[in-house]
């Protein structure tokens, strides 16, 4: 008897005790569980620990990010939110809707955010005028990498327009080289799309059709050229394709089997492991066209009760978006940090270029987000225009049909 | 006391599990059924709307891609099993010395999971690891297997996966249905100097439509909520073209936060289920009642 009033006591000590310290409690689900990426994480984990805070982590592998988005939904049903969420894009808003973000204005006001954040980047981290997420990382998606050893054997400089790209790749067919790497994976064949569409229908156009949502602008003859490349783009592909993930694709650039691969930056990290040069090695250019597709990695910051959890909240948004875990956390993911004062000397050619072009992008309006990689729309659209996408690249569709259904497809997900 | 006990334990040991699906089973059939009337996106809502999930899904070429494939898959797979199953058990049944190692062989790919068939199954029909590099190897340099990458075809690939994994079960099903058929009529039909082939079209099979009806329902449910094959064979590609009811459910609710459009989908495939499955109850409880 003794013994169990003594530790209800102390249980309840303890209970009270928590309050008065408050020390920064931090739940952090994401599923960043790949070698490279898990190790950006101990990165945020340590100097988090570091500030004094204790650190809860909840990697969900799996699906990329449905397994986790499962297991937040069921937390938030459940009343018992994670602190920061691994969310980007659109999706943030979506939980906005749902009333389950924390305000973290106060934190974001004090860090200056706004005058270091390019504007549009910032514009996916705010709700409603106030500030519910902490960004991480700038992906660019509208990359094309090139073996730098088999363009210089066959004549052929990186190209600056779509026609260069066609005439450089029926040069590589006709010595007997895969001209693009791809692997037949929807998201895959998004990628390659909004590259191509961005190029063709120009930033403005870009805005019109993958943003706003313009019928005008999915039904135009642009957008009939868009599915012509596709096309054309599917005739410069192996025929193994058909569900090959993207850094075998990638391992098919660096050993010559193919010349180009239009994918993110995260195909930088695959050259880099294979201690491949940039410059020397491998090539990086944008797609032809003008403009810059981000794909922003960020931290939502859900409704937490307690003390202790909001403090970790505010120092978890603190770090996130400090020069120092910006810098780290970069340098291994192959991104650029969202911030634009942070020094790059450690970061390599590519990275600077990406860097440059995303401050002049910034300037002139022609930084967008990415669709194909959930920046620019909700789920069911970007899934609905992903599936005509991909239908239409697997088969022998014509491009005003795909079109067609691409409109009908978009109006039926709204 | 006792006598009140007696009668009550049955129901009282049954009273849990009884609950247990009144809620689990029936209560989240009338749940979906619900949320499909709504408009769910990432989260469930309970506003009911009419039925605009339904126009969409139905307006929706990826669904019609889904169920036409439901249909394809589901015909092949269950007739290819079912022929190829009763074949290899009339063979079986011929008293094979080996018969017991040979039933084990047959039986065997029923223990694996469907990812494992699915993934080996990817890798022996991938055109440039499988098959036709192998015959390509050989000489035959106009050897061509593509089923697995090829839109219009890929389906049947997922068919011929299915087929190998499920033939042996029916196989076993039917040798006991072979076995169960009484001897002294065969014998009768073999004294009458009755051909095998006859002995068999006539006397045998007839004789086993409810091992059939059995073979049928499984095959039917396995065909219906078949999932893990296609993820793992071609995770629904190329494109759409190899999409089912089931995965094209799971990337509406998990993929895509569309609640609403998954449930009623959801709704549709029980419908399917029930189309087939309600039949067969009718007709297994008028047999009873003739009892």
């Amino acid at each position: 008897m003794k013994t169990t009033v003594f530790t209800a006591v102390s249980a309840i000590a303890l209970t009270l005790a928590a309050p008065a310290v408050a020390e920064p409690q931090a739940e952090v689900l994401h599923w960043w569980t790949s070698g490279g990426e898990a190790k950006s994480v101990a990165v945020l984990q340590k100097e988090f620990a570091d500030n004094g805070g204790t650190w809860t982590d909840m990697p969900v592998a799996g699906g990329g990010g449905d397994a986790a988005m499962t297991a937040l939904r069921a937390r938030v049903l459940s009343g018992n939110a994670p602190t920061a969420v691994q969310l980007k894009g659109p999706a943030i808003q979506e939980w906005y809707e749902e009333g389950v973000l924390a305000d973290i204005s106060a934190v974001a006001e004090a860090e200056g955010w706004a005058d270091v954040l390019p504007a549009s980047i910032a514009g996916h981290m705010k709700c409603d005028g106030n500030w519910c997420a902490a960004p991480v990382n700038v992906h660019r998606v509208d990359w094309i990498w090139a073996n730098a050893e088999v363009l210089a054997a066959n004549g052929i400089e990186m190209p600056n327009s779509w026609d260069e790209f066609n005439a450089a790749a029926d040069k590589l067919a006709a010595a007997g080289i895969t001209p693009l790497a791809h692997g037949g994976q929807a998201w895959q064949d998004a990628t390659v799309f909004e590259a191509v569409a961005l190029g063709i229908l120009g930033a403005d156009g870009f805005q019109k059709a993958f943003v706003d949502l313009d019928m005008e602008t999915l039904k135009s003859d642009g957008m009939v050229a868009v599915f012509d490349q596709m096309r054309k783009m599917r005739g410069y592909v192996d025929d193994n394709f058909s569900g090959r993930d993207w850094n075998l694709a990638t391992a098919m650039v660096m050993n010559g089997e193919a010349g180009f691969q239009i994918m993110g930056d995260w195909a930088k990290g695959e050259f880099l492991a294979a201690g491949k040069v940039p410059g020397d090695d491998f090539l990086c250019a944008s797609v032809p066209g003008d403009g810059f597709l981000y794909n922003v990695d960020s931290f939502a910051m859900f409704d937490v009760k307690g003390d202790d959890k909001q403090a970790g909240q505010a120092l978890l948004a603190e770090l996130i978006v400090g020069k120092n875990f910006q810098e780290v956390f970069n340098l291994n993911k192959g991104s650029i940090p969202a911030r634009v004062d942070v020094a790059l000397d450690a970061f390599d050619s590519c990275a600077h270029l990406s860097a440059k072009d995303m401050t002049d992008s910034a300037d002139n309006g022609s930084l967008l987000p990415s669709y194909a990689h959930g920046m620019a729309l909700r789920g069911a659209q970007s899934g609905a225009i992903t599936d005509v996408v991909t239908a239409h690249f697997n088969s022998d569709m014509s491009s005003a049909e795909a079109v067609q259904m691409l409109a009908n497809a978009v109006q039926n997900s709204l | 006391m006792t006598e009140w006990l007696e009668r009550h334990i049955p129901k009282m040991v049954l009273a849990p599990s009884f609950i247990a699906i009144l809620v689990f089973v029936y209560g989240f059939i009338a749940w979906t059924a619900w949320v499909s009337l709504t408009r769910s996106k990432l989260l469930p809502k309970y506003e009911i709307k009419g039925f605009i999930q339904y126009d969409r899904l139905f307006d929706s070429p990826r669904w019609d891609t889904a169920m036409g494939n439901l249909f394809i898959f589901g015909t092949l797979f269950i007739v290819t099993s079912m022929v190829l199953g009763l074949l290899l058990a009339i063979l079986l049944d011929q008293k094979v010395r080996t018969e017991g190692v040979l039933r084990t062989i047959y039986l065997y790919p029923m223990a694996l999971s469907m990812i494992v068939t699915g993934t080996a199954w990817k890798w022996i029909m991938n055109p440039g690891l499988g098959i036709e590099n192998m015959v390509r190897g050989w000489g035959f340099e106009n050897f061509s297997f593509d089923w697995v990458i090829n839109p219009d075809r890929a389906i049947y690939a997922v068919v011929i996966a299915g087929v190998w994994q499920a033939s042996g079960f029916v196989m076993a099903l039917f040798l006991a249905g072979l076995r169960s058929v009484d001897g002294e009529i065969i014998k009768a039909a073999q004294v009458d100097g009755i051909p095998s082939y006859r002995i068999y079209s006539a006397i045998i099979i007839p004789s086993m439509a409810p091992i059939f009806l059995s073979a049928f329902i499984v095959l039917a449910h396995l065909a219906i909520k078949s999932f893990d094959l296609v993820i793992a064979l071609t995770g629904g590609g190329p494109g759409y073209a190899t999409d089912l009811p089931a995965t094209y459910m799971y990337a509406m609710a998990f993929s895509r936060g569309d609640i609403g459009q998954a449930a009623s989908s959801a709704m549709v495939m029980m419908a399917v289920v029930f189309a087939i499955i309600v039949p067969y109850l009718y007709s297994e409880l008028r047999v009873k009642k003739h009892d």
